[in-house]
């Protein structure tokens, strides 16, 4: 791996940005996804699914507490056990003790980053339970120790190459730069894990209320062995990804995903497939906190990671350079600080975008991405956690502003200036002190006009008697 | 209330502070093709900047500030009718005019604030979307040599929706080839002090424009805002690259037809 998530922000963007195989990668893949994605999207009345969407999710958000209790009701009377966790630690114990009371030995599990947000596989390894991921792309990032860098596409910062170097390597198979290859590999290793295990556990794309259902959607299959295989099936749940009744071309441009899995309970009498016994985990840890805090906006995101294809910055950087997090781009940018308080994501991450709102454009529950990102960089500067000499030039910049006499100086002093230190015939800038060297460093800068509009109307008004100031 | 002859509408031009004191030959341009197309222009000179570098950096209790002064510059004007419209020559003032001042005056704000703010927000207008909505212009006789492609600014494109309208004016030049862009709906970078305080991000999608540029062949880059103009040209220039950035208002104004359009609209000042 060559960024580091434990790094600084400013060192892992920088190990990003020199990551010629991770940013190949990454242009080969989101110009892929971003372009299928508007595809699935044109061909329907994009518009009026996404108001849609965005109806469905609000109504869920405004009636939190009472779908969470029908979820709870109609799942307990479908024989599931319910579990409810505050935090990480509490849902990870959960799961901990139910693997405990049932001699769990190994585990498989399908692709989830709520379990990714509380660290769950660490856990688990941890009290000497072997966790396999079943998902293609979790799988070969678990072979490769690395975290997730994309919500769906966890492998999206390498390229397939690197996928044929490392299952060589682990796993002994010969080269290949054929897609269909690795997942043959992957499927024949996987049967035996599937075989093997005693507990299956999933996360939770949406739960319905009304008939107690857990849903996940998947591409590969595994999500259904997951759920249907071992003895013992785990579902962890956002308390945010509800839904009274169900409703992707948002996230992968297929105009459905291939597997749509609806889990309301364990194996009843005289049903031959599914686990003895099933669990509900449901996690609060931050969500209630984003409400109270007013970032309800935040909690519509069904995590399909359109925001992310579409992101300009991630595109540069990968999902990696967004820190020890489960949750990267736009959408990251946001609940990774709100989510765990994280005081150093808060000061870096909603700074991380150039407010293009091309993440506000893709989202399929019209979630406005950038007020959010411009209401979290109020609170650092409200929390007075921005660098100093920010506020101090900022606070200078605006004293000035109000002050026509005071700007119109300071415009002719900037102009003194840049005038002095440009050079050539273009009267270009190439070198400015710190903190302005940042702009030099890579970019030139032009010097200010002779005579600024300001000056130059007023010459006219006296020259020709043009229409009068007001 | 001056005199207003015949039902010429009257507009103020808010110049922005980067045009003001960067590139006034954007400003000029913008006045010439206002009045070209029937409209007055007057220059209130008490205008500064409308505050958006700080509220996107976060810095509320200053941007209002900014705000205000733009406020009590404008709202009188408009709120007496001695102007039918405020034009900019950038996406980005308006939206924050048109948008992000409702945002500014939701929260400590005074109704009166309020009130002020989305009438003023209400009667703001980017240059060619007031040319072409307003004015009813369809074509602009200008004559330009070379390769030409369209960068839609963000603000422009994302918060404004003004897309049709400069394309529209730019299809009608004489004697201009325009390109395709690739990837022309990405960012170019700049962002504001994101451009200072991610630099290096910055710099990279910077560069990736300029790649995209490069493969469109085009001499010239159109856009509507100078703040990425001014990123763009500044990365173009130091990587050697021969493409340009230019504001449409310049370009629109090229009614020389001896030659002024064979100068660097980059250089002249």
């Amino acid at each position: 791996m060559r960024v580091d998530v434990r790094a600084p922000y400013k060192v892992r963007v920088r190990q990003a940005l020199g990551d010629e195989a991770m940013r190949t990668a990454l242009d080969r893949a989101t110009e892929q996804m971003s372009a299928r994605c508007a595809e699935a999207m044109a061909a329907v009345d994009a518009p009026r699914l996404r108001d849609e969407a965005r109806r469905i999710r609000e109504h869920a958000i405004e009636h939190l507490p009472e779908l969470l209790e029908a979820l709870e009701r109609n799942l307990t009377a479908n024989g599931c056990h319910v579990h409810w966790a505050r935090d990480a630690e509490e849902a990870r114990q959960t799961v901990l003790n139910i693997a405990h009371r049932h001699r769990v030995r190994q585990v498989v599990k399908s692709k989830s980053m709520l379990t990714e947000e509380i660290r769950l596989n660490k856990a688990l390894e941890r009290a000497a339970i072997d966790v396999v991921e079943t998902d293609l792309g979790e799988y070969i990032i678990q072979l490769a120790g690395e975290p997730p860098s994309h919500i769906i596409t966890p492998i999206i910062h390498k390229r397939i190459e690197d996928v044929s170097e490392l299952l060589q390597r682990e796993l002994g198979v010969p080269p290949t730069n054929d897609p269909a290859d690795i997942c043959a590999t992957a499927r024949r290793e996987l049967r035996r894990e599937f075989l093997r295990a005693d507990m299956g556990i999933s996360g939770c794309n949406f739960a319905i209320a009304e008939t107690g259902t857990i849903c996940i959607i998947t591409n590969e299959g595994n999500g259904r062995m997951v759920t249907s295989m071992p003895r013992l099936y785990v579902a962890l749940a956002g308390i945010e990804m509800l839904l009274w009744q169900v409703a992707s071309r948002s996230a992968t441009g297929q105009d459905v995903s291939v597997y749509f899995t609806l889990s309301s309970g364990p194996r009843r009498p005289g049903h031959p497939d599914g686990p003895d016994e099933m669990h509900v985990i449901l996690l609060d840890n931050g969500r209630s906190r984003i409400l109270e805090r007013g970032y309800r906006e935040a909690l519509l995101c069904i995590r399909c990671g359109a925001c992310i294809n579409v992101c300009p910055v991630y595109r540069e950087i990968g999902g990696h350079a967004y820190g020890d997090t489960a949750y990267s781009g736009p959408i990251g940018a946001v609940i990774t600080p709100l989510l765990a308080e994280n005081v150093a994501a808060a000061k870096e991450l909603p700074f991380a975008s150039s407010l293009c709102a091309a993440c506000r454009d893709a989202c399929p529950v019209k979630i406005d991405l950038p007020r959010l990102l411009l209401d979290l960089r109020h609170d650092v500067v409200q929390r007075k956690a921005s660098p100093v000499l920010e506020r101090v030039a900022v606070r200078a910049y605006s004293e000035t502003v109000e002050r026509p006499g005071r700007y119109r100086l300071a415009a002719r002093l900037a102009r003194w200036v840049t005038r002095l230190i440009a050079g050539g015939k273009d009267r270009e800038i190439s070198r400015l002190p710190p903190p302005l060297n940042a702009w030099t460093r890579t970019r030139v800068f032009p010097s200010f006009a002779a005579r600024s509009f300001h000056e130059q109307w007023r010459r006219r008004e006296h020259r020709d008697m043009r229409p009068p100031t007001e | 209330m001056a005199e207003r002859p015949g039902s010429r509408p009257r507009v103020a031009l808010f110049v922005t502070c980067m045009v003001d004191t960067l590139y006034p030959r954007v400003g000029m341009a913008a006045v010439d093709l206002l009045e070209r197309h029937g409209a007055d222009v007057v220059f209130p000179h008490e205008q500064t900047c409308c505050g958006q570098p700080a509220f996107n950096a976060g810095y509320r209790a200053d941007a209002r500030r900014m705000a205000r002064h733009f406020l009590a510059v404008f709202w009188p004007l408009i709120d007496q009718r001695r102007i039918d419209a405020i034009v900019a020559p950038s996406g980005s003032c308006v939206a924050m005019v048109r948008h992000f001042y409702r945002i500014l005056f939701d929260e400590a704000a005074s109704d009166e604030d309020r009130r002020r703010a989305l009438q003023v927000g209400a009667a703001t207008y980017e240059l060619t979307e007031y040319l072409v909505d307003v004015l009813g212009v369809e074509v602009i006789d200008a004559q330009v040599k070379g390769k030409l492609t369209y960068h839609p600014c963000c603000h422009l494109l994302r918060e404004l929706g003004v897309d049709a309208q400069p394309r529209r004016l730019l299809a009608g030049l004489r004697g201009a080839e325009l390109v395709e862009l690739p990837g022309a709906d990405e960012c170019c970078g700049f962002g504001g002090l994101f451009a200072l305080k991610n630099a290096e991000i910055s710099t990279a999608m910077g560069r990736r424009k300029a790649r995209n540029l490069a493969a469109s062949g085009a001499d010239l880059v159109v856009m509507n805002d100078v703040s990425c103009m001014t990123h763009l040209n500044g990365i173009l220039k130091r990587q050697g690259h021969r493409c340009r950035a230019v504001h449409i208002a310049e370009l629109l104004n090229r009614v020389d037809e001896h030659g002024s359009a064979d100068r660097d609209p980059t250089n002249a000042r």
